[in-house]
């Protein structure tokens, strides 16, 4: 799994990272992380407020910083199914 | 009903009766507001309501609870009022629209889109490449830090609904008018090329969908101490130097040497307002002082928008789309705006 913080560096996006590093390691997935921090690749996305959440490739939440909880709802169906 | 059902309701109404019993609240703090004060400084330490120091120090106790109050009760409110509005969705609304209306809606929005300097970036970027003309977006980027909440929550404390209206409306004007300017002179040349080259891809969410009341107070709740924790030394100086200038500063200060007979009045306070940093909330205790000794409305609304509209922090950001002919013209707009404003007030308000 990919997952991309979409932040320049303010408090929300060190705080988004925060929680989906919780909420991964609560989930027990296996993700890599990447911060991007350029402008022109953040609007890429098609965000327009920054912190952005984007897991392999998906933009799931853009302009608040939500719970470990909700995290964790949004990554649950994304999960790689075992075996 | 179901269990889940009965205890889903049972929540709700207890959230909405919470918030009934926190406004009850905030409205008996705010009416004995001043009396508590009254009674702590003038009665239990004795200190002359008359003298310098009796003035100035109940000033700044009322002031502060005041203000801290006012700022309560608006950023929660406003905050769960703006959760129903998204960037994403302005941008769906104004794309593609021409000059004129365009600006007009752009500024509108700006006022009641949820906003933040960090986001002032990627927000112009995704105006531009969703085909929203740069004069339109240059009057959204005017009209968001401007008529912001914080200084429609202060303005409405302590001068009431008359200047609040005043400001709001001539920030509007200033840029539907400012951003009409700017879209006239193809700004677009003196934007940084990356910009339009930047392609929309994926699909675009919008960030306000499946938001329920729970996550709504919860935002609310957190905007204010959000708010609260980065703004508090800028209203403690600001209360301060208020409350020095309550209690010590001669009674006609001002008017003999800025009062609404003096022309250069607002130009000055515009050049002092563009280049100071400060948000709205330590600016206006000052500016509350300053009317007090003798100011006019309209060199304050003047001063105070300068500080407002136009930030360090902001410039510095926008240096990564706009070039600095750009910035500089949009500074100069804006100040130029603003500096016809406050001419204006002094001479309807006179």
């Amino acid at each position: 799994m990919n997952i991309k913080i979409l932040g320049s560096g303010c408090a929300n996006c060190v705080n988004l990272e925060r929680v989906t590093r919780e909420a991964v390691a609560e989930l027990g997935l296996d993700a890599e992380f990447e911060k991007v921090t350029e402008y022109a690749d953040i609007a890429s996305y098609g965000i327009m407020r920054t912190p952005g959440l984007v897991v392999d490739d998906q933009v799931l939440l853009s302009g608040r910083v939500p719970t470990a909880a909700q995290v964790r709802d949004l990554l649950a169906p994304l999960a790689p199914v075992a075996g | 009903m179901s269990l889940a059902e009965r205890v889903g309701a049972g929540s709700a109404t207890r959230r909405w009766v919470g918030l009934a019993a926190a406004a009850a609240v905030w409205v008996a703090a705010y009416e004995l507001n001043v009396h508590l004060w009254d009674w702590l400084v003038f009665d239990v330490a004795g200190l002359d309501p008359d003298s310098r120091l009796g003035s100035g120090v109940h000033f700044f106790f009322y002031d502060s609870v005041k203000i801290g109050l006012l700022l309560t009760g608006i950023i929660f409110v406003v905050t769960v009022l703006r959760s129903f509005m998204s960037v994403e969705r302005t941008r769906a609304l104004l794309g593609g629209k021409r000059e004129g209306v365009g600006n007009v809606m752009a500024a509108g929005l700006g006022v009641v889109t949820p906003f933040c300097s960090c986001s002032a970036v990627p927000a112009f970027i995704g105006f531009v490449a969703a085909g929203v003309p740069i004069g339109v977006t240059m009057s959204f980027l005017i009209a968001s830090p401007m008529v912001n909440e914080v200084a429609i929550a202060l303005l409405l404390g302590l001068f009431g609904i008359g200047p609040t209206l005043l400001y709001v409306g001539a920030g509007l004007v200033v840029a539907i008018v400012g951003g009409m300017v700017l879209g006239r002179v193809h700004a677009e040349r003196w934007v940084e090329p990356f910009v339009f080259e930047t392609r929309l891809r994926g699909q675009v969410i919008d960030s306000t969908i499946g938001l329920t009341w729970a996550d709504r107070f919860q935002m609310g709740r957190e905007e204010v101490v959000s708010i609260l924790r980065k703004i508090w030394p800028y209203l403690l100086v600001g209360i301060g130097l208020g409350a020095a200038i309550h209690g010590w500063a001669p009674e006609d200060l001002f008017t003999r040497y800025a009062g609404a007979g003096n022309p250069f009045a607002v130009p000055v306070a515009v050049l002092l307002g563009v280049p100071l940093y400060s948000n709205a909330a330590g600016i206006l205790p000052l500016v509350e002082a300053l009317h007090d000794k003798g100011l006019p409305m309209g060199t304050l609304l003047a001063f105070m928008m300068a500080v407002v509209a136009l930030s360090l922090p902001e410039m510095i950001l926008l240096r990564r789309v706009l070039k600095p002919r750009l910035i500089a013209t949009f500074i100069a707009v804006v100040a130029a705006g603003i500096l016809a404003v406050g001419y204006l007030f002094n001479a309807v308000l006179a």
